[in-house]
């Protein structure tokens, strides 16, 4: 590992030139935006377009933006959608097919975009769950995936150290925040300060961008100031039972609580659309109308749909209970023997943004409570 | 970029053969020598077949391996792409990837006596089974075949059973839930023969069909100490990337297109009691 160097001093105006630099190195950089009354990711090339002075409110199923009237860029703490649809995009082509005028099949590469992209803006709950989607996509178990690869490859990561926490956070208890350690797998994480940033780089990369920046080191005022700061992120309301509920959970298939879960979940798929580890995804074939080519493409799936678990006539989970126990015995149950650790970061989108608001953190709670009470059949 | 695993090769339909009514088998070759030439696989692991402009399916394969350049994919119409792949004919293009999964345990199987149980029309698995050992008969011990169907239309390959029957050192239970005059055999459930058979302690079994029947059959053959570990299933889920990454045919923490679809009893029997999985 590489050793750490002393943090480093960004002013504020000189974000800027990080940028700058960034995109003279043939990065797009990808920046927190507000879209539609949300922070999301969105492309940006100056500092101008991040939300300056807005903090994020969140509850289950509520989400509201305020205006702080900081100059801060970074109060709010977590994006509507996380970095996932960067790298494992919504809607992709995994391969064309063509017929030619002898009816013989053609395969080929599809042409897709092949972009170095810098992300400004993750927190560590995002930094924890991209290692969970490079575990899966770039897995050694199966081939891994092409195109998750190139973008995963090309990927410069400017975290930020939380200084908020929300009401739905709960990466203290999950083991994944709310600070950037340097095995986080940053290349340069900063806290913002009044006047600027500490900064700190993570990879060679990281490295050799902050050198660019020709940066004073930080005092240590600035370095106090910074940690008090990120102290605020650890006053959380929300905690998980147990890094490991997988034993607690696949005990409790029977337990009554999946039948009250049900009574309330929509079996919408938010939760897995926001959940920045959930990985599923279907493939339809895209058919030109001429006939002369198709598209083999793939689209997020989520456990929560009927075809999910569909064949042949049969629909393996049929009702919600079936569907909600399936997403939560994976996330936080089979994710352990999948990838040797919980599905789960704590960043707390799917308690959010559930229209009905269930929350997860108070299932577990329930489910492991009464553990060893169901467990006998 | 690194080798694309979802893009297919092409292949080429040598035979169409009709089973039944609703049943065919597809025998492909690959167009390209040096994947012909590369490929290998073993029983029980499928290919995902894939038909120009209508998508992909998952099929196993059903021929001997030791030819593994003419590929017999036996193939039930249910469905939007089985419907269109049905409509093929010899000298048709497709697609194909594979071999995937684990295949049946044939290894472990020398020297033992294998009892194959299938229901239904999931025979296609455990049928490449039958025909391993038919074709190396002094590696095995005995082979017992237990076939359960609803109707006597539903058994496929008559012609293979009556001649398996006739087979040294082998046995042959055929029922179906409902008889008529053409059905020689039990008419009943599959488990009701397990009564008129000996199973020795050194059985392997190899399982393929409905889950409520392979149920039915595990609880029988645990109550004649046939242990959990030599019961072998194959499992059945909704496919589409067969790269353990599309998430569909999870069940618990395994990835039935790659850590399957062959399960020894013991690994899946924590979720197998319960449906949902």
């Amino acid at each position: 590992m590489m050793h750490p160097l002393p943090p480093h001093f960004l002013p504020r105006d000189q974000l800027q030139q990080l940028f700058d630099n960034l995109q003279r190195n043939g990065h797009q950089i990808y920046g927190p935006q507000v879209h539609d009354g949300a922070i999301v990711y969105a492309p940006l090339k100056s500092t101008s377009a991040l939300p300056q002075g807005v903090e994020d409110h969140h509850a289950p199923a509520s989400y509201r933006l305020k205006n702080n009237g900081s100059e801060h860029w970074f109060d709010w703490v977590s994006t509507a959608q996380g970095v996932k649809p960067l790298l494992f995009r919504p809607h992709e082509t995994l391969w064309r097919a063509t017929r030619d005028a002898m009816g013989t099949l053609h395969f080929e590469e599809p042409v897709n975009s092949t972009a170095k992209l810098a992300i400004i803006g993750l927190r560590a709950c995002d930094l924890a769950a991209l290692k969970l989607q490079d575990r899966h996509f770039l897995s050694i178990n199966h081939s891994p995936d092409p195109f998750y690869a190139a973008r995963r490859q090309h990927l410069f990561i400017i975290a930020i150290n939380c200084t908020r926490a929300v009401e739905s956070c709960f990466c203290s208890s999950t083991g994944d925040g709310p600070r950037c350690d340097p095995t986080a797998g940053f290349d340069i994480a900063m806290t913002e300060l009044d006047s600027g940033f500490v900064i700190t780089s993570g990879s060679l990369q990281g490295r050799q961008v902050t050198k660019q920046l020709a940066l004073r080191s930080a005092s240590k005022a600035e370095c106090d100031e910074a940690a008090q700061r990120e102290a605020n992120a650890t006053r959380q309301v929300r905690a998980v039972p147990s890094q490991n509920m997988r034993d607690t959970l696949f005990n409790a298939l029977d337990h009554p609580q999946w039948d009250e879960i049900a009574s309330r979940c929509l079996s919408c798929g938010n939760c897995t659309s926001v959940c920045p580890s959930c990985f599923c995804y279907s493939e339809q074939s895209e058919a030109e109308l001429d006939g002369s080519s198709s598209e083999q493409q793939r689209e997020w799936d989520s456990c929560f749909t009927q075809g999910h678990s569909y064949m042949h006539g049969i629909t393996v989970r049929h009702d919600t209970r079936l569907r909600y126990r399936q997403w939560l015995t994976h996330k936080f149950a089979g994710w352990h023997d999948q990838y040797g650790r919980s599905g789960c970061t704590g960043c707390g989108r799917c308690i959010t943004w559930c229209p009905p608001g269930i929350d997860i953190t108070a299932e577990l709670a329930i489910l492991n409570r009464d553990r060893g009470e169901t467990d006998d059949g | 970029m690194m080798d694309n695993p979802h893009r297919p090769w092409r292949a080429r339909v040598v035979e169409r053969i009709q089973e039944s009514a609703t049943i065919f088998t597809l025998r492909l070759e690959f167009l390209d020598p040096e994947i012909r030439a590369s490929y290998h696989f073993a029983p029980g692991q499928f290919n995902m077949v894939y038909l120009y402009g209508v998508g992909e399916v998952a099929i196993s394969i059903v021929s001997d391996p030791k030819d593994p350049t003419l590929l017999d994919h036996t193939i039930r119409t249910v469905g939007r792409v089985t419907n269109g792949i049905s409509q093929l004919q010899a000298g048709d293009t497709i697609g194909l990837r594979g071999p995937y999964g684990r295949g049946w345990p044939m290894q472990e199987a020398e020297g033992r006596d294998v009892l194959v149980i299938t229901g239904g029309l999931g025979c296609a698995p455990v049928v490449s089974v039958i025909n391993y050992i038919a074709r190396r008969r002094k590696q095995f011990g005995k082979l017992t075949i237990l076939q359960g169907v609803k109707l006597p239309k539903d058994l496929i390959w008559r012609d293979r059973f009556e001649r398996w029957i006739k087979e040294p050192n082998t046995e042959v239970f055929l029922a179906a839930d409902k008889g008529d005059p053409s059905w020689p055999w039990h008419v009943g459930l599959v488990v009701e023969l397990f009564d008129q058979m000996r199973l020795s302690d050194n059985t392997i079994v190899m399982m393929c069909g409905p889950e409520g029947m392979m149920r039915a059959c595990v609880n029988e053959l645990l109550l004649r100490q046939i242990p959990e570990h030599a019961i072998y299933l194959s499992m059945e889920r909704n496919m589409q990337c067969a790269l353990g990454q599309c998430g569909h045919c999870q069940y618990g923490a395994d990835f039935v297109c790659r850590d399957g679809p062959v399960f020894s009893y013991d690994q899946i029997k924590p979720l197998f009691a319960h449906s949902g999985f």
